[in-house]
């Protein structure tokens, strides 16, 4: 199996990408704003949904770095 | 009261009769001996990762979720979009420590959050306490998934005064009872395919069709009340509702997978990978409750609030009316049935699997431990099958009886009780340094702290943190989940000063964590 992990502690530094997405909302005072809209949507909601997207490529960019393992189930 | 709708009430009542049917069929899928307990409660740990998706989907994203979300959202605004980071700090987690729990669970046969704390840390008292929590903290949520089913069934007109008004729903637990009770885990497994998909049907048609009816997303939030729009901007002095929004994004998210419905669902996934793999595709669901969050506002844009046919369903209802009177005011009858379904099938799979997560907690971690300890594998997958119905009835005498608001706030209660497991659950998969009386003092003194707060706010979920002429508003499950944990690591060593040259027990050991 190829696991890029540490064997004793299954850390692998793959997972500070994990930061990114929870730094993108933890301040809502960068995001707490009408301007610039998307589509008449006000910045505070498109941001979040897209925060949604990013966490999840960063999720699978972590899965695929760490956990890239064969198919067992 | 509008009249009954008889076209979506007959779509409604097909798709009803359909996942019936299924649920009862599901017992035959991937045949196990049900039996045993792994087998009913959990599936026999057999489901990969397409049926995790939607089973763990379906489980945490409720009913409830559906239509409180947006009621919140029409009531009080951008705050209600808190759902969406609180669903984007959960993948994390999961992904980080919940594949660890799958294979110690695997590994020994855990069934249920506190069989893990009983191994890890060798404490009955400890896993005692956070069985006892699983269960205080489950019952109000499955209450609160009959709460969603009953704003449809009114919605679709189904009303009369007093407790016959009640008999739809009684009708619909009596069948979610029997197809649980005879086959386990499949049958909510099973059925959220089903849900899932109309779902998402229902999500993506409001928010293609409601914009186009109202003239695009610009003139929905034009109709908007500016101070709904966004958060309020904090005083002087104060972190206001910001730090309340990011705090309960956070303990929101680190409560989620300690409910022993969100464990049921995960510990069903054939391996630690199928877990890995939900983390990246989960999130799906989250950008869906983002979409379902802003149909509270396009109900505020729609007007339904203030049109005659829907007066009588907010009166009864309140906000959580919000979403039924939209879907009734912009989509065809037909589809109307469609949506109903969507959302009352959606109480049903999580109420399930709740009363399976609960039914499996009291069986190995009250029954087994104190009353009666070598059952067999028969009698113990039996008790559970009796106390699934249990919990249950009890739910929905709950909610025929007392105010729908009582349900709400021990829910939320229930979210500030269940975050106190998380130093010994989720801190325990990773290390064994804490001492078990340490960690059931912390859990004591979190829970008390925690209830205090939310009494002392009339329970409401912040709770305001003053120091020195700052004040900071924050969810009481966040700042007493930090409390807990101080104390967790303070008395730690303390008590191992105490017990000095016995060495902790551990009935794991760390190669069981990994694949």
């Amino acid at each position: 199996m190829n696991e890029r992990r540490n064997p004793d502690t299954g850390w692998s530094w793959w997972y500070l990408l994990f930061l990114i997405q929870l730094a993108a909302v933890v301040w809502p005072a960068f995001y707490n704003k009408i301007e610039p809209t998307f589509i008449g949507i006000p910045f505070f909601y498109w941001y979040q949904l897209l925060c949604v997207i990013i966490g999840a490529v960063l999720t699978a960019i972590v899965y695929f770095a760490v956990a890239h393992a064969p198919r067992s189930g | 009261m509008q009249e009954i709708n008889w076209t979506a009430l007959i779509v409604f009542v097909v798709l009803f009769v359909f996942i019936t049917w299924l649920g009862f069929a599901a017992a035959r899928w991937r045949r196990g001996d049900l039996d045993q307990l792994h087998e009913w409660g959990l599936g026999g740990r057999r489901f990969g990762t397409l049926i995790t998706w939607f089973l763990v989907g379906g489980d945490l994203y409720t009913a409830y979720t559906f239509i409180a979300v947006p009621a919140l959202a029409f009531g009080a605004g951008a705050v209600a979009f808190f759902a969406v980071p609180y669903t984007i700090l959960i993948y994390p987690i999961l992904f980080l420590v919940f594949p660890r729990l799958w294979y110690v669970c695997n590994k020994h046969n855990y069934i249920t959050p506190a069989d893990f704390v009983r191994g890890r840390f060798g404490n009955r008292w400890l896993a005692l306490a956070i069985a006892v929590t699983g269960l205080v903290a489950t019952l109000p949520y499955i209450a609160l998934q009959l709460v969603g089913l009953q704003v449809v069934i009114g919605a679709l007109g189904v009303t009369s005064t007093g407790y016959s008004g009640d008999v739809p729903l009684v009708i619909a637990f009596v069948i979610l009872a029997a197809f649980t009770y005879s086959s386990g885990l499949r049958a909510p497994a099973s059925i959220a395919v089903v849900k899932d998909t109309l779902i998402y049907i229902t999500a993506f048609a409001a928010v293609i069709v409601a914009p186009i009816q109202l003239g695009g997303f610009g003139k929905i939030f034009a109709a908007i009340p500016a101070q709904k729009v966004l958060l309020a901007i904090p005083p002087a002095h104060s972190t206001g509702a910001y730090s309340a929004y990011v705090t309960l994004a956070i303990g929101s998210a680190l409560a989620l997978f300690l409910y022993p419905h969100s464990m049921t669902g995960i510990l069903s996934a054939s391996s630690g990978h199928a877990i890995r793999r939900n983390a990246a595709m989960l999130p799906a669901y989250s950008f869906m409750l983002g979409l379902l969050a802003l149909l509270g506002f396009f109900a505020i844009a729609a007007g339904v609030g203030a049109l005659p046919e829907f007066a009588g369903g907010f009166k009864q209802f309140g906000t959580n009316f919000a979403v039924p009177a939209l879907i009734l005011h912009i989509f065809p009858a037909w589809f109307v049935g469609v949506a109903f379904a969507a959302i009352g099938i959606g109480a049903l799979v999580p109420a399930a699997i709740m009363s399976i997560g609960a039914a499996n907690l009291y069986t190995r971690n009250i029954h087994r431990e104190f009353i009666n300890k070598n059952p067999t594998d028969k009698e113990e997958a039996q008790t559970a099958k009796w106390v699934s119905l249990v919990v249950k009835f009890g739910a929905l005498l709950f909610i025929i009886f007392a105010p729908t608001q009582y349900a709400i706030q021990l829910q939320l209660l229930g979210g500030i009780w269940i975050i106190q497991t998380l130093p010994a659950i989720m801190l325990g998969v990773f290390t064994r340094w804490f001492n078990d009386w340490a960690l059931l003092i912390g859990w004591a003194v979190g829970t008390v702290a925690g209830t205090a707060m939310a009494l002392s706010t009339n329970l409401s979920p912040t709770y305001t943190i003053v120091l020195g002429g700052y004040t900071f508003p924050g969810y009481a499950a966040f700042f007493t989940v930090v409390l807990n944990l101080v104390i967790a690591v303070v008395l730690t060593p303390v008590f191992n000063g105490l017990r000095s040259g016995v060495a902790p027990l551990d009935a794991t050991a760390a190669v069981d964590y990994r694949a």
